[in-house]
């Protein structure tokens, strides 16, 4: 170890999980000392409840009816939010995949789509919430189109790209086996999009959590974003709080499974080579 | 027996003259070296034959055919890289051009008759050695590994004509003399005439029975694109004490580069 350069030394085993844990257990200090000390200051201070106030919110969303409508509404806010989510990252996947792969693929298709996808990937999708309200009213439709509009660009142009960078080789080599254009899309390049997509697909989380929970702010009725803005008007930060954590780990766990998956199901990509 | 006739083939690119007055006609079972400087179009040469581009003029048929337009399987190629898939294991890669063929929908076979097509193709890798990679992916494989493979997988259409794209260039020494020896095996087993691109005379006299050399016979100065290249040397191999053929040999090639 001895004057070895900075960039040259690389912490054990042991040491990496406690350097990982150390911001985290420092916010948590940091949080827990300010707490205390404005509680203490002020017993009903809102804005750094305590561990337990934070406990206690937590088991009346979650595991206790709620009075009015009997509900449980921790679990019908995930739900709601869930399935737009859901809904939207399918569409804008499927939508993605196809038409890229066609614009990748297909002169025509490149010339009619290529320049029509690059200025559809520039408006600003938070601009044009108030016309999907507009025009999908204010139910499922247009929070689950908003997602769609807000990452199916991103999916076009990168699985353009993508098809464009597989080599020419490959390709004309299909066609000497007899392959058709279509067995050329179905069978060389759709596969090979497929690691490419589940990564595109754990980079359009974050925007796609973004996009949802502007939705739900503006006009919902249950779903996560919605009780956040809701209860904001109380300063109940014993809400948000649970709530901001619970949509991270959610986060953190989809790009988690994402990731996963491209690893168990192509084991070709791991091997290096294109 | 098949016959490929190249009656004056032009390539031209704006402001440039690629390939011109190219006449070729071959009627016995050959394998053609295809030798010249870089950037004297042999490669060009090749790409038309593949049909991965068209000539600017002139005209080329196969058993008296006009070539098509397009890449198809009576045109085999083996590219210097990248010419398996890297999703599919050897079997699949083979087995891709029977399915092809006998799945004109989905371009894929399942049960029984994907079972037989993963057999066909188990002989042909076994034809080229790679019976113990059968369900390797081609990244798992050593390069020349993957040429062995990338020669099964052209093998499986028993094309009439398999062009080979510098194949062995990027490969070892030792494994090319392996090579050398299995593309030789092939080319007697099969009913191909073979063309092959080198940049290495010594490959192009060691494998060929018939050489083409390709070389500009006019050059402007001035102008290095106003003439194109053509074939200047077409020479049988089988004698290989030809005067002509010292003359050759005592080329250099790469005093063009």
């Amino acid at each position: 170890m001895r004057n070895r350069r900075l960039i040259n030394r690389h912490p054990s085993r042991a040491s990496a999980v406690w350097l990982a844990a150390l911001p985290f257990l420092l916010v948590a200090a940091v949080y827990l000392i300010g707490s205390d000390m404005r509680l203490d200051a002020n017993p009903n201070d809102k804005l750094l409840p305590s561990l337990s106030k934070i406990g206690d919110t937590i088991h009346r969303l979650a595991f206790t009816p709620d009075k009015r409508s009997g509900a449980y509404l921790f679990w019908v806010d995930t739900g709601a939010s869930l399935l737009r989510l859901g809904a939207g990252m399918l569409i804008a996947t499927l939508g993605g995949l196809a038409i890229g792969i066609a614009a990748g693929l297909i002169p025509y298709a490149r010339a009619t789509l290529s320049p029509f996808i690059a200025v559809l990937s520039m408006i600003p999708p938070l601009a044009v919430l108030p016309i999907l309200f507009i025009v999908f009213g204010l139910g499922e439709g247009a929070k689950v189109v908003l997602i769609v509009f807000g990452v199916m660009p991103f999916f076009m142009r990168d699985m353009q790209l993508w098809v464009q960078s597989l080599p020419g080789e490959q390709l004309i080599k299909a066609q000497t086996l007899g392959a058709s254009s279509w067995h050329v899309a179905l069978r060389v390049v759709l596969p090979q999009t497929m690691p490419r997509l589940l990564d595109s697909m754990r980079l359009s989380l974050g925007p796609a959590w973004l996009f949802l929970i502007a939705a739900e702010a503006i006009a919902s009725t249950e779903g996560l974003g919605y009780r956040i803005f809701l209860v904001r008007r109380y300063m109940s930060m014993d809400v948000i709080l649970p709530y901001v954590m619970w949509i991270t780990l959610l986060a953190f766990v989809m790009d988690f499974v994402l990731s996963w998956i491209s690893r168990k199901a192509f084991p070709w990509s791991k091997l290096g080579g294109h | 027996m098949t016959k490929i006739s190249v009656s004056n083939l032009w390539k031209e690119y704006p402001g440039q003259i690629v390939l011109e007055r190219v006449n070729l006609d071959l009627h016995e079972k050959s394998f053609c070296s295809i030798v010249g400087a870089s950037g004297c179009g042999k490669s060009t040469f090749l790409r038309i034959l593949l049909g991965q581009e068209s000539q600017t003029r002139g005209l080329i048929t196969i058993d008296s055919e006009p070539l098509p337009a397009d890449p198809g399987p009576d045109r085999g190629i083996v590219f210097q890289r990248y010419s398996v898939f890297p999703h599919l294991t050897s079997t699949e890669n083979v087995a891709f051009g029977l399915e092809a063929e006998r799945a004109p929908f989905l371009g894929r076979l399942f049960g029984s008759a994907r079972k037989a097509a993963l057999e066909e193709a188990r002989d042909y890798l076994s034809a080229v050695g790679l019976d113990h990679a059968a369900d390797k992916y081609p990244a798992e494989l050593s390069g020349g590994m993957q040429q062995r493979l990338a020669i099964a997988q052209a093998l499986v259409k028993k094309p009439k004509v398999l062009l080979l794209d510098e194949p062995f260039g990027a490969l070892d020494p030792g494994i090319r003399a392996d090579m050398h020896a299995l593309i030789t095996k092939l080319w007697d087993e099969n009913d191909m005439t073979v063309f092959m691109v080198t940049h290495d005379l010594e490959e192009g006299f060691k494998l060929g029975t018939r050489l083409l050399v390709f070389d500009k016979v006019r050059i402007d100065p001035d102008e290095p694109g106003a003439y194109g290249a053509t074939i200047t040397y077409n020479l049988p191999l089988e004698n290989k004490n030809n005067n002509e053929l010292k003359d050759i040999q005592n080329l250099d090639l790469k005093k063009k580069d």
